[in-house]
Order: structure tokens, then sequence, then C-alpha cells
């Protein structure tokens, strides 16, 4: 199997924020709720660049590891899940979390901060693919499709790269060879405790 | 004419060069001059920036456009040491604690077993704690008591309760659980409040009670070393309930409302607080239960009826039994001095 991996390639992010929008439209994201934000650093400066950042799906998940239900599950392709009928809105999660993923519909409220909501890769959730429940609970299971999440695959400049870590990292590889710079990819070291040699 | 045409063949030469070089002229915009205001070091890249991040403890952040400013922080490595506090600091030090508490007190009941009212029970009682007190002590008890134990199964209870219930009846308890600890704090913390101002004049230390430490309390050794009203153990009890209750409530409505008052880096240093300051008050409390009930004869009266025997009174409070002997002399005799026979 793969192991599904996001690449971005701050080199060509323009902070259009369209993955954004594409994640929150394809899943029905609620307000307040972003699994997907673009992070802009040394903004107005130079070396100014724009990340898009959301779970990172990482290798020995730090959320999994502190979740007090045991709630969190590792798909086939590598993908961090989690089962919201488990989830007791704790928080923990978000404060292991290197990548502020963990989102919670309510915030502050004596603790019932709701069930936590997390980018999937587009992968659901624990019920049956594509089931309605599912979709309720955690949107669109575009990879039981066979597609590749939709942030990835709306990107105008391509910058985030969505697939097999191999494969992408090949891509961004070939691209930094051929333009001269990049950056690296973001996370990638606290992630999945790898760097990415070009 | 050179002026003009060196930014031009600058940039020619930076274009043709830029393949060649590559990170080191990876820069659009060429190598920055100055400090950025940004505390991210525009020349490192995505993988040095991390590496530094991790060894000095800083988060790299920036800014976003969604109206939630906490997102502006791209990658914390903090996360890390917090999971490494929760998952094995934590977990060490309250199931050594607690584990280690309830082992000493075992041993200690099968060694010394219950300890006995020396001489039997007077069969005449005074008062020890009245209504208001009482009401205090169990209304902080019971909620301490959930507190606890829903404390400890966010920690434990993966391990200990999970596999033997199941994922949905374990999320279904601790979800309730999580119900209960947030509301039964209140109650906890209106208890610490009370019992620190019904109790704080008789619980300042003073020289009885490094006596009273020196013999050991009267429970390693031998003879009853003496005390006023609280001796020198309880008064360790009282102290360690009113300063770790105040750093678990303060620790703990942080927490209960999250983000209000402070960042994550506040969030996580205020669970390690909560968590550390709870499991020794938990291990402190087993041996103030264990010697207020089954460790001691008498003992429980003074928070069960509120009245314990005078011989229990006299061995282990001799000083406050004289005081409060003296105070009821001083207000009997003058209706009781009557001549006897006089009538």
């Amino acid at each position: 199997m793969a192991r599904m991996k996001f690449l971005c390639d701050s080199d060509r992010c323009i902070e259009c924020n369209a993955c954004v929008t594409a994640c929150k439209n394809e899943h029905e994201v609620p307000w307040g709720i972003n699994r997907r934000r673009v992070v802009t650093i040394n903004d107005g400066k130079p070396g100014e660049r724009s990340i898009s950042m959301a779970c990172m799906h990482c290798t020995d998940a730090p959320c999994a590891a502190v979740c007090p239900t045991s709630c969190f599950y590792t798909t086939a392709d590598a993908i961090v899940l989690h089962d919201k009928d488990l989830c007791i809105g704790c928080g923990y999660c978000f404060y292991a979390c290197p990548f502020g993923a963990p989102q919670y519909p309510r915030v502050g409220n004596f603790g019932s901060r709701g069930k936590m909501d997390k980018c999937t890769y587009c992968a659901g959730g624990p019920q049956a693919d594509n089931a309605a429940v599912e979709y309720i609970q955690y949107g669109a299971n575009r990879l039981a499709e066979g597609k590749l999440p939709i942030c990835a695959e709306m990107c105008s400049t391509k910058a985030l790269l969505a697939g097999d870590g191999d494969m992408i990292a090949e891509i961004y590889r070939e691209r930094v060879q051929k333009r001269g710079y990049g950056a690296g990819a973001w996370g990638w070291r606290t992630a999945y405790k790898q760097t990415l040699s070009v | 004419m050179t002026p003009r045409i060196l930014p031009a063949l600058a940039l020619a030469f930076g274009l043709a060069a830029a393949p060649l070089a590559a990170p080191a002229f990876a820069q659009i915009g060429g190598p920055v001059v100055g400090t950025a205001a940004n505390p991210v070091a525009p020349n490192l890249s995505a993988d040095e920036l991390e590496l530094q991040q991790a060894l000095t403890g800083g988060r790299i952040a920036g800014r976003v456009s969604i109206p939630d400013s906490r997102s502006a922080s791209l990658i914390q490595p903090e996360g890390r040491d917090w999971r490494a506090f929760h998952n094995i600091t934590l977990a060490w030090v309250g199931g050594v604690a607690v584990l280690g508490m309830l082992a000493i007190v075992l041993l200690f009941y099968a060694t010394k077993g219950r300890i006995q009212i020396e001489g039997g029970r007077a069969g005449r009682t005074i008062q020890r704690f009245n209504i208001l007190e009482r009401a205090a002590h169990w209304m902080t008890a019971g909620s301490f008591v959930v507190l606890a134990l829903t404390g400890l199964n966010l920690t434990f209870g993966r391990y200990l309760l999970l596999p033997l219930i199941g994922p949905e009846g374990f999320a279904t308890l601790t979800l309730w659980g999580k119900y209960a600890h947030n509301y039964l704090s209140f109650p906890f913390t209106l208890g610490v409040v009370v019992l620190f101002l019904a109790w704080v004049k008789d619980n300042i230390p003073n020289r009885v009670d490094i006596a009273w430490f020196k013999a050991g309390g009267g429970i390693i050794g031998s003879g009853h070393p003496v005390s006023e009203r609280f001796n020198g153990g309880q008064k360790l009890v009282f102290w360690i309930t009113v300063i770790g209750g105040a750093l678990v409530a303060i620790s703990g409505y942080v927490l209960i409302f999250p983000f209000w008052a402070t960042d994550i880096a506040g969030m996580q240093l205020a669970h390690i607080v909560h968590g550390v300051i709870s499991v020794l008050m938990i291990a402190a409390m087993i041996g103030h239960i264990y010697i207020g009930t089954a460790g001691m004869e008498g003992a429980f009266d003074a928070m069960g009826t509120g009245e314990v025997d005078l011989n229990w009174a006299k061995a282990h409070h001799g000083l406050w039994v004289e005081k409060q002997l003296d105070k009821a002399r001083e207000t009997v005799t003058p209706s009781a001095a009557r001549a006897a026979g006089a009538d």
C-alpha cells in the first residue's frame, strides 16, 4: 500500500486559499472549523512564504499517543483517522499536535468542546465508505472513489501535493532540480522524522 | 553609465546562475540584509527551520486570513514534550505515587494493624467538629474522590479499563467522567475555601509540631507526642489540601476554559501542573483516608458524628482537650458552684 503524505511547495504557494475553500465545501465543514489553513510567514518581508497546512497524518502520531479513549486509528494507507463516537472532546490531541490540526465545534463551554474534527485526507471515517452517516460526521470519502484529497487536486499552482510519499517527493525533487531552489518539505521532519534531500 | 547597467547585469547573472547555485541563491530577491521583525529566519529551509525550532523550543508562526489567531501557529514542537510528559512522566509519577502509597498503607496495616485507643473507650465524648466543618469536609472529600477517579481514568483508563469494558462503554464512561470532573470542581473549590477559613487558625505550624514530627507522630515508634487541636500530620494534610487544592483549581479552570486566559504553551503548562499536583494529592489523601478510617480506632467519629471519645482525644490531642475542658469549666462553674447539700 501507499504511504500517503502531504507536501506543500512553499515556493509555489500564492496564498489563494483555494485549498481551504475547497475543503470546507467538499466536506461541508461547519463555521469555526478549518481542517486546512494557509499560514504566511515573514509576511510582507523578504523571504515571505505561504504554507498550506492541515493534519500531516504523522508517523507515530502524537494525537493517537495521548488520546485518553484511544479513538485514533491508522489506515492501510498510513492515514490517521479518528472515531468521533469515541471522542470526548478533551482537547489533548490539540496540545500534542505539532500542526494545530485538531479542531473543535465549540470553544470554552465548560470543556464541552464537542467532537474533535480534523482533516481526514478525504478518506472519511470508520463507517462504511460513503455512507450517509460517514458524510455527516467526516465528510466525503474521495479515497474510496479512487480520488486524491480535494485540496491538492484543486491547487491552481500545484503547490500542494498529495499522494504516496515517495512519488510526491520525487515530483518535488524534479521541480527543485529544474528551477534551482526549494525551501523543502514543510513539516516532514516533524511529521515523518524524514528530511527531503534534493 | 556603469551604475545604471549594474542592477541589470546582476539580475541577468542572478537568473542565469540560479539553477546552478541551488539553495545558496534560493531566495527570491537575493540574500536578506538586516534582521526581519518576524522570528522566522528567512534564509533557512523548512527542514533547518524545523530542526532549529525543535532544538530551541520555539514555534514557527505567521499570519492567517481566517479569524482564528491560534491557527497562525504553523509548527509547535513543544507538543512533543507535552506528549512525553503525558505518556511517560505523568504515568510514572502517578503510578508510583498512587500504587506506592497504597502499598505503604497495606504494609502498615499488615504489620501494625489498627491502632487501638489506649485504655479503651471512656464512654464519654467531646465535640471535635461541628456540623459546618463536617459538611464542608464531606463536600470537599466526596467531590475529591470523584475528581480523583475520573482524573486517573483520563491517564490510566485506556490501559486498565478499556480492555475490560470495550471502546464504546469506555468512551461513554469517560465522557460522563469528564462532565463530573468539570462540574464537581466547583463544590471542591468551595469546600477548600471553607475548610481554609474554618481551620487556618489552628493549623499554623509551631514548635509542638516539630516535636511531633521528631517523635514520628506516635505512628512510627512508640508513645504519643502531645499536640493541640491538629497535630503535625494533620497540619500537613491541611496545607496539602489548601495549597495543592488551590493549584489544581487554578490550573483546572484554565483547562476548563481553553485558550481564554492563555495560549497553547500555557494550556500545556496548566495540564502539567494539574496532573502532577493531582496525583501527589491523591497519594497524600490515600494516607489521610487510611488513618481516618481503618488505620485508627475512634478516628472516624471526628468526621462521622463529630463527637470523639474522650480517651481518644486525650491520647491524640491532649493540649486541645485541656483547653476545651478549661473553657467548659469556666462556663459551667459559676452556675454549678453551689455548696453541696444546700438543697
